[in-house]
C-alpha cells in the first residue's frame, strides 16, 4: 500500500500561562499601542458582561450568553478584521462585533429582548447574529462567493462554536470554501463544550481543525487565550483570503469561565476542578502579565482603566434602560417593504388593541 | 398519586415507557447528564444508561434521521429538538422519511418515533425560542401531532404516542411546564390520540383550542360564565388527525365557535377547523366562525412577547361578536 495522502495540523502559541513570552513574538508586536488597546478591550468586554448578567438576574434583561474566557478571540478577531471585511458572527461574539461598532446599547437591546439591537448603526454589512447554531456558516461563504463574482479584494470572517462544527451547515460550507475557492476564513471557538456536551461527544476526530482537510483547507489550531497566537492566525488567514489564495479554519482553543447562559446552571455537568484549571489558563490576566513585563502597565493604570470601563457600561445601561419598547405595531414595520394590503386589516386591530387593553 | 408539572409529566410518561419496554431509547442534546434544558429527561441516564439515553452531537438533521434509521429496526426512539425553531434542519427526515417509511415500503418497515419539541411564547426567551409552528407539520400526511395541555394529558397522550407504530411529533408547550401542577398517577395508562378532550361542557359557545392557549381559553370561559354565557371547551389535542367528530357535535349544540391559537392566523390549524365546521355544520351555525391567534408577522422578541399572544380579553371580545349575531 501507498501512502495517498497524509494531512497535518499546526498549532501556534507565543506566551505561556503566565504571560511569559515562549519564544520570539511576531514582528507586529512592535506595535503596542494596539496590544494596549486590546487589553483594554477586553477588561470593557468583561466588565459589559459582568454588569449585563447583574442586568438579568435582577429581571432588566433577558437571556444572556455570557463572553467570559473568550475576550482574547473576540478582541483579535476585531482588531484583525479590515473595516471592508464581513464579520459573520455567533452569540458569544461581543468582543469583536464591539470593535466592529455594534454599540453596547444595541447589545442589551438584543439580550433584552428588542429587535433594534440587530439594527448596528455602525456596521452597515456585518451579518447579525443567527441563533440557530451553524447556519451562519452557509451565509458565509455566500458572501465570499459574492466577493469572488465581483472580483472584491475582501475576506469574510466566519465565527462558530465547537458544538456548531457538527451540522452539515459548517461542513457543507467548509467543503463549498474549498470548492469555489472562496475568501472565508472560519474561526471556531472551541471552548470545550456545548451547554452540557463536552467536545469528546461532538466528533471522533482528534482536533476541530483537521475538519478544514475533507473540504481542500488548511486547518490551525492556535491557543485562544494567546491574544498573539489568535491575532497572528487570524492575520495570516485572513490576508491569504484577501489575495485570493483561499479560505481556511483556525481553531481557537478556549474554555467556557461562566454558565452557557443565564439559563444555565453548568455546576449540573462540570466538574469545578475542570473550571478551576482553566482559570489558571485564561487570556486577559494572561495578556495584562505580559504587559506588567514589559513595564507596560501598572495598578494605578489597571485602576483607572476599571473606573473607565464602567463608567462607559453604565452609560449603556442608562441609555438601555431609557429606551423604552417599540410600539407592538413595529411588529408588522419590517416584515415587508412595504406592508402588504392583506395585512392592513391586522395592522389597524393591532392598534385598536392597543388603545383598548394597554 | 403525585402533584407533578407538565414537565415532570413527561419525564414520569418517559422513565414508566422506557421501564416497560426496552426497545424505547431517547436521543437529543443535552438530554444525558443534563437532563435536557428544561429537565425534561432528568434522572433517565442514570437509571437506564448512556447506551438508551443519548447525548448526541450537535445536528437536529442527524437526531431525527438516526431515530428514523432506529425505528427500522424496530426501536421505539423519542427524540428531543431543544425548541421547536431548532426543528426545521431535522425536518427532511421527518417530511421525506418518517411520514413515508411505512407507505413507501408497503408496510414493511415503519417509523415508531416520537419526535418531542418544546413550543410557544411566554417564556422571555431570544429569537426563535418563542414561536408556534405546528401548523407545518400538521400539513404532512403520515404524520401525527399531539400536544398536551395539562400534566395529566401530557403523561397519558406522551405514553400513546410512544406506543402508537407510526410517527408523532409531540409539541410541549412550555409556557405551561411548570405553570400548574395536577396529580397524575403513574399507573402506565396512556390517554387516546386522534380524540379532543371536552373540557367543559357548555350550550352557548363552542371555544376551540390546543396548547398553552388552553389556559387563556378556560379562563375565558370563566369571564363568560359570570356573563351568564355558557361555553364549551374543547382541547384538541390531536391537531392531525383532526377529531372532527367532536367539533361538529359541540358546533351543532351551540351554533357558534370561536377557535383560539397562539399560532399566526394564516393557514394555521384554525383555518382547517373552521372550513370543516363551514363545510359540515354550516346550517348549524348561527354566526360566522371566528378565530383568535397570533398575528401574520414574525414573533416579537420578549419585549413585545406579550402583545402578540392570544389574550383572555381577546377570546371574550370574540365571543361577545359572535353571541351578538
Ligand atoms: C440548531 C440549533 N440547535 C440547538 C440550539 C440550542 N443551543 C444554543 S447554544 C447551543 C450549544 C452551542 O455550542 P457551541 O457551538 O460549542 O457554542 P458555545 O455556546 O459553546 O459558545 C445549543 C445546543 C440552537 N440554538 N440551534
Ligand atoms: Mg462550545
Amino acid at each position: 500500500m501507498k501512502d495517498r495522502y497524509a494531512f497535518h495540523v499546526d498549532s501556534i502559541a507565543y506566551l505561556d500561562e503566565s504571560g511569559d513570552a515562549l519564544g520570539d513574538l511576531p514582528e507586529w508586536s512592535d506595535d503596542r499601542d494596539t496590544i494596549l488597546d486590546a487589553y483594554r478591550h477586553m477588561v470593557l468586554t468583561r466588565t459589559f458582561d459582568n454588569k449585563t448578567i447583574a442586568l438579568q438576574r435582577t429581571g432588566q434583561c433577558g437571556t444572556y450568553p455570557s463572553v467570559l474566557g473568550h475576550e482574547t478571540i473576540g478582541t483579535a478577531i476585531g482588531q484583525t478584521l479590515a473595516k471592508d471585511d464581513v464579520l459573520v458572527p455567533y452569540y458569544r461574539d461581543h468582543a469583536a462585533q464591539l470593535l466592529r461598532g455594534v454599540t453596547l446599547t444595541e447589545m442589551l437591546l438584543y439580550w433584552g429582548g428588542d429587535e433594534r439591537g440587530s439594527a448596528y448603526a455602525h456596521c452597515p454589512e456585518d451579518l447579525p447574529v443567527a441563533v440557530p447554531i451553524s447556519t451562519q456558516c452557509c451565509h458565509a461563504v455566500g458572501v465570499g462567493a459574492s466577493f469572488r463574482i465581483r472580483d472584491q479584494k475582501r475576506a469574510v470572517l466566519c465565527s462558530l462554536g465547537d458544538g456548531a462544527t457538527s451540522k452539515g451547515d459548517f461542513l457543507e460550507s467548509v467543503n463549498l470554501a474549498g470548492a469555489w475557492h472562496l475568501p472565508v476564513v472560519f474561526i471556531v471557538t472551541n471552548n470545550q463544550w456545548a451547554i452540557s456536551t463536552p467536545r469528546h461527544l461532538q466528533t471522533g476526530a482528534e482536533t476541530i481543525a483537521q475538519k478544514a482537510i475533507s473540504g481542500g483547507l488548511p486547518g490551525i489550531i492556535c491557543d485562544g487565550n494567546d491574544y498573539f497566537a489568535v491575532r497572528h492566525a487570524l492575520m495570516h488567514a485572513l490576508e491569504r483570503a484577501r489575495t485570493g489564495k483561499g479560505g481556511s479554519v483556525i481553531e481557537a482553543v478556549t474554555y467556557r469561565l461562566g454558565d452557557h447562559t443565564t439559563a444555565d446552571d453548568a455546576t449540573r455537568y462540570r466538574p469545578a476542578e475542570e473550571l478551576k484549571q482553566a482559570w489558571e489558563r485564561e487570556g486577559v490576566k494572561r495578556l495584562q502579565s505580559w504587559l506588567h513585563h514589559q513595564g507596560l502597565w501598572d495598578s494605578d493604570r489597571e485602576q483607572a482603566l476599571q473606573v473607565s470601563c464602567r463608567n462607559q457600561v453604565d452609560k449603556a445601561v442608562e441609555a438601555y434602560l431609557a429606551t423604552g419598547p417599540q410600539p407592538p405595531t413595529a411588529m408588522f414595520d419590517h416584515l415587508f417593504e412595504t406592508l402588504p394590503a392583506a395585512l392592513a386589516g391586522q395592522y389597524e386591530r393591532l392598534q385598536r388593541r392597543e388603545v383598548k387593553h394597554g | 398519586m403525585a402533584d407533578v408539572t407538565l414537565v415532570e409529566a413527561v419525564n414520569m410518561a418517559l422513565a414508566h415507557e422506557m421501564a416497560a419496554n426496552e426497545d424505547v431509547v431517547v436521543l437529543g442534546e443535552d438530554i444525558a447528564t443534563n437532563g435536557g434544558v428544561f429537565r425534561a429527561t432528568v434522572g433517565l441516564k442514570d437509571r437506564f444508561g448512556f447506551k438508551r439515553v443519548m447525548d448526541t452531537p450537535l445536528a437536529e438533521n442527524l437526531i431525527a434521521g438516526t431515530a428514523v434509521g432506529m425505528a427500522t429496526q424496530g426501536l421505539r426512539p423519542v427524540a428531543e429538538f431543544q425548541f421547536m425553531g431548532f426543528i426545521y434542519a431535522g425536518m427532511e427526515q421527518i417530511i421525506s422519511h418518517a411520514a413515508r417509511m411505512r407507505n413507501r415500503t408497503r408496510g414493511r418497515l415503519s417509523c415508531p418515533v416520537v419526535f418531542r419539541a418544546p413550543f410557544g411564547g411566554g417564556i422571555h426567551a431570544p429569537e426563535h425560542h418563542s414561536e408556534s409552528t405546528e401548523a407545518l407539520f400538521a400539513h404532512i400526511p403520515g404524520l401525527r401531532v399531539v400536544i398536551p395541555s395539562s400534566p395529566k394529558r401530557a403523561y397519558g397522550l406522551l405514553l400513546a404516542s410512544i406506543r402508537n407504530n407510526d410517527p408523532v411529533v409531540f409539541l410541549e408547550p412550555k409556557r405551561l411546564y411548570r405553570a400548574v401542577t395536577q396529580s397524575v398517577e403513574d399507573d402506565g395508562e396512556a390517554l387516546p390520540l386522534d380524540t379532543c378532550f371536552t373540557l367543559r361542557e357548555g350550550s352557548d359557545v363552542t371555544l376551540i383550542s390546543w396548547g398553552a392557549s388552553i389556559a387563556e381559553t378556560l379562563e375565558a370561559a370563566d369571564a363568560l360564565a359570570e356573563q351568564g354565557v355558557s361555553a364549551e371547551v374543547i382541547d384538541v389535542a390531536t391537531i392531525s388527525p383532526l377529531d372532527r367528530e367532536t367539533l361538529l357535535c359541540s358546533v351543532a349544540k351551540t351554533g357558534r365557535c370561536v377557535i383560539v391559537h397562539e399560532a399566526c392566523r394564516n393557514v394555521g390549524v384554525g383555518a382547517e377547523i373552521a372550513a370543516s365546521i363551514a363545510e359540515a355544520a354550516f346550517l348549524d351555525l348561527q354566526a360566522p366562525v371566528v378565530r383568535v391567534t397570533g398575528y401574520d408577522t414574525i414573533m416579537p422578541y420578549a419585549r413585545n412577547e406579550m402583545a402578540y399572544l392570544p389574550q383572555v380579553a381577546d377570546i371574550v371580545e370574540a365571543v361577545e361578536q359572535v353571541i351578538a349575531l
